[in-house]
């Protein structure tokens, strides 16, 4: 993506993009400097800042949050095991000792401090199933403070699956090291020994004496890290854990009382809107307030390329941003929706720098490919597609004595944090971001321009300020999972077996590009290319557009060599538990018979994000194509936290798929989104809704991986598979008869 | 600006606005009633739907003029104090939800539905919620909850929803 700042100076788009020398300070307005743990495809967390504002610097001022009396545990990470930092939060050095904590008052309640955010993934039960389970308390003892910079330790974000596997072992370590200090405090004052001492229920026991959690730290308060050794319960000695438990705020979701960021009110608040062009790009051209200035209390706000009005009420916001007359420059010859392919290949190169995307070769592919008794060559067209949460992209921001602070609904609160410090030239602890359980998410939510956006009209305001984006601003100002090429030659034996396997994706990114089936000779790799739509993080990222291709491919090999796709896939796979899930989604569905006469059925298998998915699809043939009647799915990842909670994801994952499989893509031309509205950008509905099979796998003796991304990624590829029995199919998405 | 009475869960509200101005504008912004949400502002999620006579509507494409001197009920209204209606005490068992900011919506259309279709099939809950969106795919739960409150609605007496306590 190459566009311009106010200063004129080109945006690097993610093909010149270069991974800054370990080490470096960096550009702090830069700030974007992921590290290489980062996949490629997070193209937002290395966009350069979207706004940069006159602002004159403050004087550093320290802000102390304090905990009050009873118990406090640290998690301090081991060396080895930093957390990542991501684009935005490269100037956090020293916030990141420190990885969570525990609180327990004198009352005996529990709090958990993580810098996750909740966004329907459910982690705030899961997590506190974890803290109530080694520090044997029941669930509703437990509550957890999260995603409050001034109140929790930092956090790269909320993404890539990883709050399962990382952020619940860390909150187990320090409640298991919270009890083992209740046990020597106990010890200490009884005189006894420790040995003879357990914890349940919130209380340490032994022999004829027992004593409340919060009794044992009262008037004496207890603080400590958690040591390196502490020994936490293994996944068959849980019992809050694995367990199914009910949403901790469930309630007030069916009341309506939950208040998500657009929800919060401020004294004295007002109401802001941006002005834009009509599409996702141009320069502001001309620009005439005197309508908008005219109307009371609306104040404008120009700085550079930022357009936006600030009103008492919503109603004159809308009155005023109506009157603002403003013409915008579009550039000529934009890249549109029809010719975004060859502009992908045009422009792609052969390698940045980043996760998944070095190339990877193996064997000997031209020798194997000259070899080969039969070859098969496609090339698959992947689009842009929305997240559209349901949640509009949306902030409220308070000034109050040279202190910002902002609600936001967002992934990363750190990142936003600094977002926010950097365009107002701030140090970080004069900014404060809070994230109210926020309405979804699905990866869209990593970035911080609306939370700069109203700070900025707070600040021209003197007043609180919320903004909204409107669902147009999210169609045009949000970013998109990334389009992309994805070419794959195959080449097999005499005998049907895969010998050559070539796989070059141009854009959509690195996850998941490499095949986990056993070919000889290989070549995959990633090219990065130039963007003309605004792209980034999506659910799964390019796993699903690489699941779709593979699986097709592997799908179509074994249907000209006449094998059974199920037999062919096993032939070519050695990883048990990816054999596990395909044999048992085979099992499951039917394979390879359809449950009645005039459907098919197809299947797909994948890994990403150490879980294993298989898919199968039911379809049946309509007037105009077809229907999916029925998806099963098989998935493992590890052993099982919260049962319902897990299906709860598994299925939400599988549908969102459905939108992507069968009608979401994004349309633009002409530097706008031609399908930017809720009536024209098809999501899932009720009506669109199949069977749904989930089976869940707990492998107790493997370490809990995350599970909100992997089973959206071979939806597309088994419903497309399903549907060649009615005709051939054309080789991108949405699936779509040729 | 002109005066608007609004009977309202109940109780009669006065609203300065205008005719042109949206429902759920008036109940968000002037009401501070912000259980109802904003989605898509096209009438095309859900996320805003309440009652109106009854009827389930999109707030944020009704007029605030078209609804003066009708009855509406938002969620705030839909249960007397710390009850819940039969309807969101299923959606809790059911646990249809993720993120949860459809449910208020989905709840307030479900109620909808079942006043007019108290036994919904399959095909009537897919053809009377298609303007309900649930970004986070949790339809399979919903119908359940659904199912649920049917269920428990026509067993119970009274003809109109009884509010319980949980």
């Amino acid at each position: 993506m190459i566009d311009r700042d106010r200063n004129g100076a080109k945006r690097r788009s993610a093909s010149e993009w270069r991974e800054p020398k370990r080490g470096a300070g960096g550009d702090r307005r830069g700030a974007a400097a992921p590290s290489a743990n980062i996949e490629i495809e997070r193209y937002e967390l290395r966009r350069q800042p979207t706004y940069r504002f006159e602002v004159e610097r403050r004087q550093f001022m320290k802000i102390f949050a304090a905990v009050g009396g009873g118990l406090l545990v640290a998690s301090v990470p081991d060396a080895g095991a930093q957390q990542e930092s991501g684009g935005g939060g490269a100037t956090q050095a020293a916030a990141r000792d420190v990885s969570a904590w525990i609180h327990v008052d004198e009352a005996g309640r529990v709090t958990g401090y993580t810098g996750k955010t909740e966004i329907g993934q459910n982690i705030r039960t899961s997590l506190a199933q974890a803290i109530a389970d080694e520090l044997r308390v029941p669930l509703t003892a437990v509550s957890l403070t999260m995603a409050d910079t001034d109140l929790v330790p930092f956090d790269q974000g909320t993404f890539g699956s990883q709050s399962t596997p990382r952020m619940a072992p860390v909150l187990a370590r320090a409640a298991a090291a919270a009890r083992e200090m209740l046990i020597d405090r106990a010890a200490a004052s009884w005189g006894v020994d420790r040995a003879g001492l357990t914890c349940s229920d919130g209380r340490v026991t032994g022999g004829s004496r027992s004593a409340a959690y919060g009794d044992l730290v009262k008037a004496r308060k207890l603080a400590g890290i958690v040591p390196a050794e502490t020994p936490v319960g293994a996944p068959a000695a849980w019992r809050t854990r694995g367990a199914a438990a009910q949403k901790v705020d469930g309630r007030s979701f069916v009341t309506g009382r939950h208040r998500y960021t657009p929800d919060v009110t401020r004294p004295g608040m007002m109401h802001g809107r941006i002005i834009r062009s009509e599409g996702y790009t141009g320069t502001l051209a001309s620009f005439d307030d005197a309508a908008a200035r005219a109307l009371p209390g609306v104040v404008v706000v120009r700085d550079g390329d930022f357009a936006g009005i600030v009103a008492p009420t919503d109603r004159l916001a809308r009155k005023a941003a109506a009157a603002i007359r403003a013409e915008w420059r579009i550039p000529e010859n934009l890249p549109s929706s029809s010719t975004i392919y060859d502009h992908l290949k045009k422009t792609g190169t052969s390698s940045g720098g980043g996760r998944g995307s070095a190339p990877f070769a193996t064997g000997d592919v031209a020798a194997a490919r000259a070899a080969a008794a039969r070859t098969f060559d496609v090339s698959y067209r992947i689009p842009y597609i929305a997240h559209v949460p349901l949640e509009p992209r949306c902030a409220v921001a308070e000034w109050t004595d040279g202190k910002l602070t902002v609600w936001t609904g967002t992934q990363r609160p750190f990142g936003v944090r600094s977002e926010l410090a950097a365009a107002f030239r701030l140090p970080e602890d004069r900014v404060r971001v809070i994230v109210p359980d926020t309405g979804s998410a699905y990866g869209g939510k990593h970035t911080g321009e609306y939370a700069v956006e109203a700070a900025r009209l707070a600040k021209a305001a003197g007043r609180p300020v919320k903004l909204v984006w409107t669902r147009k601003e999210e169609f045009s100002y949000g970013y998109f999972r990334p389009a992309g090429v994805i070419d794959v030659k195959a080449g097999v034996d005499a005998g049907g077996r895969l010998t050559s396997w070539e796989f070059d994706n141009w854009n959509s990114g690195g996850s998941a590009i490499r095949t986990p089936y056993e070919v000889p000779s290989q070549r995959i790799q990633f090219h990065p290319s130039d963007s003309p739509l605004r792209q980034g993080s999506y659910r799964g990222l390019a796993a699903t557009a690489n699941h779709y291709a593979r699986e097709m491919h592997m799908d179509a090999i074994a249907r000209a060599l006449g094998a059974d796709a199920v037999e062919y896939r096993l032939r070519h796979l050695e990883d048990a538990r990816m054999r596990a899930v395909l044999t048992a989604v085979a099992q499951k569905a039917g394979w390879p018979k359809p449950a009645a006469a005039g459907r098919a059925l197809g299947i797909a298998c994948g890994t990403e994000k150490g879980s294993y998915i298989a898919t199968a699809a039911e379809v049946s043939r309509t007037a105009d194509g077809f229907k999916v009647e029925r998806l099963v799915a098989a998935f493992e990842c590890g052993a099982i936290v919260n049962p319902d909670g897990l299906r709860n994801q598994v299925e939400g994952s599988v549908v969102q798929g459905l939108g992507g499989a069968l009608f979401e893509h994004v349309e633009f031309g002409g530097g706008a989104i031609v399908n930017g509205t809720m009536a024209r950008y098809r999501v899932p509905r009720f009506k669109d809704m199949p069977a749904l099979d989930v089976l869940l796998l707990d492998r107790k003796d493997l370490p809990s991986a995350g599970a909100g991304e992997t089973p959206i990624v071979c939806v597309a590829p088994a419903i497309g598979s399903a549907v060649r029995a009615f005709g051939a199919v054309a080789s991108e998405l949405p699936v779509r008869l040729a | 600006m002109a005066t608007f009475s609004l009977r309202l869960n109940g109780r009669t509200h006065r609203v300065e606005g205008e005719p042109d101005d949206s429902l759920l504008a008036v109940l968000r912004y002037d009401l501070d009633l912000t259980g109802s949400k904003f989605g898509c502002g096209e009438g095309h999620c859900g996320a805003c739907t309440v009652l109106v006579d009854n009827q389930a509507v999109r707030a944020c494409v009704t007029r605030l003029g078209a609804v003066a001197g009708a009855s509406i009920t938002t969620i705030e209204g839909l249960a007397p104090g710390d009850r819940l209606h039969p309807v969101q005490e299923a959606f809790l068992e059911a646990e249809a939800f993720q993120c949860g900011y459809c449910t208020p919506g989905m709840v307030m259309a479900t109620v909808g539905l079942l006043r007019t279709t108290p036994s919904p099939s399959d095909q009537d809950i897919a053809k009377l919620m298609d303007r309900n969106v649930c970004r986070c795919g949790t339809y399979s739960r919903i119908v359940k909850a659904i199912r649920l409150a049917a269920a428990r609605m026509k067993n119970s007496d009274s003809v109109t929803p009884q509010a319980v306590r949980r």
